[in-house]
């Protein structure tokens, strides 16, 4: 039989058991009924292997055919297809041991109901197309964590942007000034009226009235349906220039890359939708109690342990919004005579606590150590201002994953000064946690950093968990002085019982406990597609900031009018990205933002990677010199050179950097392999 | 010999300096400005030399702050030194015995809430902890909605509203609430708590003035922390006292130029239970020209005919109040807030208002869950007076029956907060942590006796803080919330069973 050559595994049943565990993690919906046949298979071989010897042949010929689909990558249609029969095979094999009518074929066409189950689910969560396309999210020991290079444009790409600016804002005012004159309804929410000032002043509201509303269209665009790999948009138009929108009444299906969704957790199918499903039926829609009075749920304090096991901390506590959970944080932490010390690009919700908190803050740059270092010497050394009292204690905020730069916290290095210096430290991972790590725990896990390093670990469960909420882990002492003191614990309502369940499900699956294998590969997906999508923007020429394993990936953009021109082309490339510019960015770095996801698959990412080759040439966006990445590959000798003196040849390298212009045929050709070695 | 060369030297230097100076433009005519300003004021001559003189010292001293006044300067050692030394404080302060206490004692649910709830010591109890208003938690329809929504939605929206966050779900519950409150506009928040305070500082900035009620709760607190507004406080509910502040506000504030004014209550007080005397708030903010920002937090869904809050129990127009904001997470079962009020104020928030932009939007099944509990408040007003009835039938058992006990809040208020009466806290020198443990013992005991009730929180204290600090706290009081998912008959036996439960521990405190 040529096919017992070709196959391996066809004469060992464990090892067939172990391909069939990979083809499980392949097709995460059918997993249930993938396992039920698992032990069917197993039997079938160990009971009787030659009484049915033509079905012990058409197994054979199935499992060759899986194994094509596991060694090659193919066509995503091809992917599809084969991945759609498996259950049929499975299904008719397993049960024709017992009833012999039934028909033998082996690829049976999937019912046009299980068709659209499908299409619907994977339109939520992209099957995976290779075993290849996974990768672990992990430091590099063997280099030292480096902040990554920055690459700058041309001058001429500054100047323009400058000048549009200029221009925006000459434009502006000269409208401003014709209008007020000749067309005063308009401009009466900015004027005196009755005796009240106006709401809001004309001043700050110059930014909104004249620049943001001319791409006001890029933003809030509404959406229905699950934001999953894909995203249903409304359409909408405006006759009045962007002021008001009225909704057409279609819709069109685009690519997300855009929602925070990074381990796919956003789904309206399979086990996590399931036990939230069960949750409303059991517990109710809401708890609608503080969680200090009768909001204290067994739900609740299931999740709690959950998540502190999962972080590595011995207590949490979860709150219902995110953003709410900075905000009562910092208060119930630091006050008068404390000093809070904060990274210059923390997120709103850290300042928003630590402007409540009333405490004294001061900012150090962006992820230097150097500098917060010398901050700390400064603060430590002078005391309170004026009455130079020692400070009672120290805290210092910083984020695990940057949500518009892309970069980590070297947290390592923080570590070090923390013994040094004695101070508090407060980890944001509202965008790390569940995205970084091999195992989806957060920086402290990518670094392999024990977390009772780090006095507080917070989070959100919006993101990674596609729930809602936030979380703070720490030592039981720190959260049960929390509950008592904590305005969210005490007043706010608690997060509502299908909320939770989705948060300890799709825990429970990160981990293994719940589905095992599908969380593992949901976060080695994550990393792969985020390494494959950065390197395949720089090779193609863009100027992609943050770190490599992040799955956010801002590519720059720099011109204002650049932001929504590329908006608009990778909507009608039936893509929705995010652009954002001033003020939540500096004035001249205007990025399109890229949210990667394990939903999606590699042929995703090459559809994003061909919109943008597109969308790069007719915008010119491709600037980059090289400096930040996206070389030709080493060989041979280099490879070696290379391994041998690191930095040497990395300063080496910066000034022979030429600019990557890759042809998208290469870039696709040497995307997979080249994503599992060092980026360059 | 050496001098002569070195004069030659000199004057042909100065000759080419001469020419070059010559040949730059302008030259000729700052030669003759000097010429003639030396020789027709010799004085201002001088006066200008000194100027260019310290502009050059000026612009060639080195740069300065203006912030480091008190900065001493220290060696690397020393500062090395300062840092060994320095010992900072724990991060959190151990917790106090009456915290330890409340940290074990806090109930656990186990199973759905409901008016009879499980607790995880394996009892059912009667639960009048739960804003559980009008039971729609057991509501089997409201549960099918939102497993339908599940099943199109999924559970979160995975993205702040600015960022393909906005759902349909949401504009519908948007419209739905301005709808039912006759508002032109409204955004509905992720979180209900988070809502006011970041409303205000959206609007309200450094410089604005705020005239607040003494008594609001936590949460405007923040809000107007953080506005860096000018605060002036009333009496609680005292609208004299308001009308006395609002004329001293606008005496003072006469000869300055315009700022935004705003007065800030609550339709039905967190803290004390009353209800606001609204007709008269808005006559008074009518004539001093305030805004009036409203939190009906506590009121939307309770008040009025359909539960549109105190505007409908006050026969006020929605639109004279420039901005409600509520709850849906109370009463109506979801979860989240909302501001409404017109279209522009909506849309500056939508872009200003922190809580609103930098966190992701509502899940979508809450968002119909609210949308579903709205048309319910509508169409089955009669829900509203069987609440009415048990709030009555509550309340007799409690407030003229209790020698030691009076209840202060509004007769409509379904959560009935109940505190000592003044008599009782004189004769008996009760401190206000005397009657926060002496009610935390009335909440045990009532719990052993088979009724879930819980007490008011007080605000906590920053830390920090000295007792200088300390702001207004409300008086420690009991809180019971009446729920239409008990018949009147069970209401009135938990009122009794509450009413014992006080008389027992507070004569056992003698």
């Amino acid at each position: 039989m040529p096919t017992r050559t070709i196959n391996p595994f066809a004469n060992s049943p464990p090892a067939i058991t172990s391909a069939l565990d990979a083809m499980n993690e392949k097709e995460p919906v059918r997993r249930s009924s993938f396992s039920k046949v698992n032990n069917r298979f197993s039997q079938l071989f160990s009971t009787s292997p030659k009484s049915k010897a033509s079905e012990a042949a058409a197994l054979q010929a199935a499992l060759v055919a899986q194994q094509h689909v596991l060694l090659n990558s193919p066509s995503p249609q091809g992917v599809n297809s084969s991945t759609l029969s498996l259950p049929t095979i499975c299904l008719s094999t397993a049960t024709g041991e017992k009833s012999p009518m039934e028909p033998q074929t082996l690829f049976q066409p999937p019912s046009p109901a299980e068709a659209r189950r499908l299409a619907k689910s994977h339109a939520e969560f992209g099957p995976l197309g290779s075993q290849s396309h996974r990768y672990t999210s992990q430091a590099d020991e063997t280099i030292a964590f480096a902040d990554p290079v920055e690459d700058e444009p041309p001058y001429y790409f500054l100047i323009t942007t400058y000048i549009s600016y200029l221009i925006l804002i000459v434009f502006g005012h000269v409208r401003d000034f014709f209008g007020k004159r000749f067309r005063q309804k308009h401009y009466a929410h900015l004027k005196e009226n009755d005796g009240y000032a106006p709401l809001n002043s004309d001043f700050d509201n110059f930014y909104t009235r004249r620049l943001k509303m001319r791409l006001n269209d890029c933003f809030s665009r509404p959406v229905t349906g699950v934001p999953g790999r894909f995203i249903t948009l409304l359409d909408r138009t405006s006759k009045d220039g962007n002021n008001t929108f009225t909704l057409t009444g279609m819709t069109t299906e685009t690519l997300n890359m855009s929602s925070y969704n990074y381990l796919g957790f956003a789904q309206s199918v399979g086990p996590c939708a399931d036990s939230a499903e069960l949750s409303v039926k059991k517990h109710g829609i809401s708890l609608v109690s503080p969680r200090a009075d009768a909001g204290n749920s067994d739900l609740a304090v299931e999740v709690e342990d959950l998540i502190a096991k999962f972080v590595g901390k011995p207590a949490s506590m979860v709150f219902s919004m995110g953003f709410v959970t900075n905000a009562t944080a910092f208060p119930a932490l630091v006050g008068k005579g404390c000093l809070m010390i904060s990274d210059e690009l923390n997120h709103a919700s850290i300042r928003f606590g630590a402007r409540l908190s009333g405490s004294a803050i001061r900012m150090f740059k962006h992820n230097d150590t150097k500098d917060l270092e010398k901050l700390l010497r400064e603060v430590i050394s002078q005391g309170q201002p004026r009455t130079h009292r020692p400070w009672k204690k120290i805290l210092v905020a910083v984020e695990g994953l940057y949500s518009m730069e892309g970069t980590m916290v070297n947290l390592p290095a923080i570590i070090e000064l923390k013994k040094k210096y004695k101070f508090h430290l407060f980890v944001d991972e509202a965008h790390s946690i569940g995205a970084l790590g091999p195992n989806g725990r957060g920086v402290c896990d990518y670094f392999g950093v024990d977390p009772s390093n780090v006095d507080i670990l917070m989070g959100t469960l919006t993101k990674s968990f596609g729930a809602n909420g936030g979380y703070i882990a720490a030592e039981k002492h720190i959260i049960d002085k929390l509950r008592v003191s904590n305005a969210a614990m005490l007043f706010a309502e608690s997060p509502t019982p299908p909320i939770l369940v989705q948060i300890a499900s799709s825990l429970k699956m990160i981990t293994g406990d719940l589905c095992p294998g599908q969380g593992e590969e949901r976060l080695q997906r994550l990393a792969f597609n985020s390494r494959y999508l950065r390197l395949g923007l720089k090779r193609l020429g863009f100027i992609v900031y943050g770190h490599d394993d992040s799955p956010i990936i801002p590519v720059m953009l720099y011109n204002p009018a650049k932001m929504p021109a590329f908006s608009h082309e990778m909507l009608k490339r039936k893509i929705s990205v995010v652009v954002v510019g001033y003020p939540a960015t500096p004035l001249v770095s205007s990025r399109a933002r890229f949210c990667v996801s394990a939903a999606h698959t590699k042929d995703d990412l090459d559809r994003m990677l061909a919109a943008c080759d597109e969308v790069g040439d007719l915008l010119q966006l491709k600037f980059s010199s090289g400096v930040a990445g996206g070389a030709e590959p080493l060989v041979g000798e280099d490879e070696v050179l290379e391994k041998g003196g690191e930095r040497e040849k990395g300063s080496e390298m910066q000034l022979v950097a030429s600019p990557p212009r890759w042809r998208l045929e290469e870039v696709l050709k040497r995307g997979v392999e080249d994503v599992k070695v060092p980026l360059r | 010999m050496d001098i002569q060369d070195l004069q030659n030297r000199a004057l042909s230097l100065l000759d080419d300096a001469n020419a070059q100076f010559h040949r730059m433009p302008g030259s000729a005519i700052l030669m003759r400005y000097i010429k003639s300003s030396y020789q027709n004021d010799p004085v201002r001559s001088a006066v200008e030399l000194f100027l260019v003189i310290f502009f050059l010292r000026y612009i060639l001293a080195s740069s300065y702050s203006t912030q480091k006044q008190t900065h001493v300067p220290l060696s690397e050692e020393e500062i090395d030194e300062l840092v060994d030394d320095w010992t900072p404080e724990p991060l959190v302060m151990k917790p106090t015995a009456f915290e330890d206490l409340e940290n074990e004692k806090r109930p656990i649910i186990v199973g759905p809430t409901g008016p009879k709830s499980k607790l995880s010591n394996g009892r059912t109890v009667t639960n009048l902890a739960s804003y559980n208003f009008y039971n729609f938690i057991g509501n089997e329809t409201l549960k099918e909605k939102a497993i339908q929504t599940l099943r199109t939605y999924g559970v979160g929206p995975c993205g702040p509203p600015g960022f393909y966050g906005t759902q349909d779900v949401h504009m519908k519950t948007e419209a739905d609430v301005a709808a039912h409150l006759g508002t032109a506009a409204c955004i509905v928040y992720a979180q209900s708590f988070s809502t006011i305070t970041s409303v205000i500082p959206s609007f309200s900035k450094r410089g604005d003035i705020i005239v607040a009620d003494k008594a609001v709760n936590y949460a405007i607190r923040k809000g107007i922390q953080i506005s860096r507004s000018m605060v002036r406080w009333y009496e609680h509910n005292d609208m004299e006292d308001l009308q006395r502040v609002l004329e001293k506000v606008t005496k003072e504030q006469a000869k300055k130029p315009l700022t935004r004014r705003f007065i800030i209550t609550e339709g039905l007080f967190e803290n004390v239970g009353d209800c606001v005397d609204l007709p008269k708030i808005v006559e008074l903010k009518l004539k001093h020209k305030f805004r009036l920002i409203l939190d009906e937090t506590w009121s939307y869904g309770v008040l009025g005919r359909t539960g549109r809050g105190v505007t409908e129990l006050q026969n006020v127009d929605s639109t004279e109040v420039d901005m409600i904001i509520g709850s849906l997470s109370g009463p109506l079962c979801a979860a989240g807030g909302f501001c409404a009020s017109t279209a522009e104020v909506v849309e500056h928030q939508r872009i200003s208002s922190a809580s609103y932009t930098y966190s992701a939007a509502l899940p979508a099944m809450l968002a119909t869950t609210a949308s579903e509990t709205i048309s319910l408040l509508q169409e089955t007003p009669e829900i509203m007076v069987q609440l009415r009835e048990n709030i009555k039938a509550m309340r007799a058992q409690l407030d003229p029956r209790s020698d030691w006990v009076k209840c202060t809040s509004a007769v409509e208020n379904p959560v009935m907060l109940l505190v000592l009466k003044p008599e009782v806290v004189a004769s008996k020198g009760f401190s206000s942590q005397d009657q926060e443990s002496l009610f935390q013992d009335v909440v045990d005991e009532c719990i052993a006796n088979g009724v879930l009730i819980t007490r008011l929180r007080s605000m906590p204290p920053a830390v920090g803080a000295g007792p200088r600090d300390q702001g207004w706290q409300p008086q420690p009081a009991l809180k019971v919330c009446v729920t239409t998912g008990l018949s009147r008959k069970e209401t009135e036996k938990a009122g009794i069973v509450i009413r014992h439960a006080i008389t027992k521990i507070i004569t056992r405190r003698k």
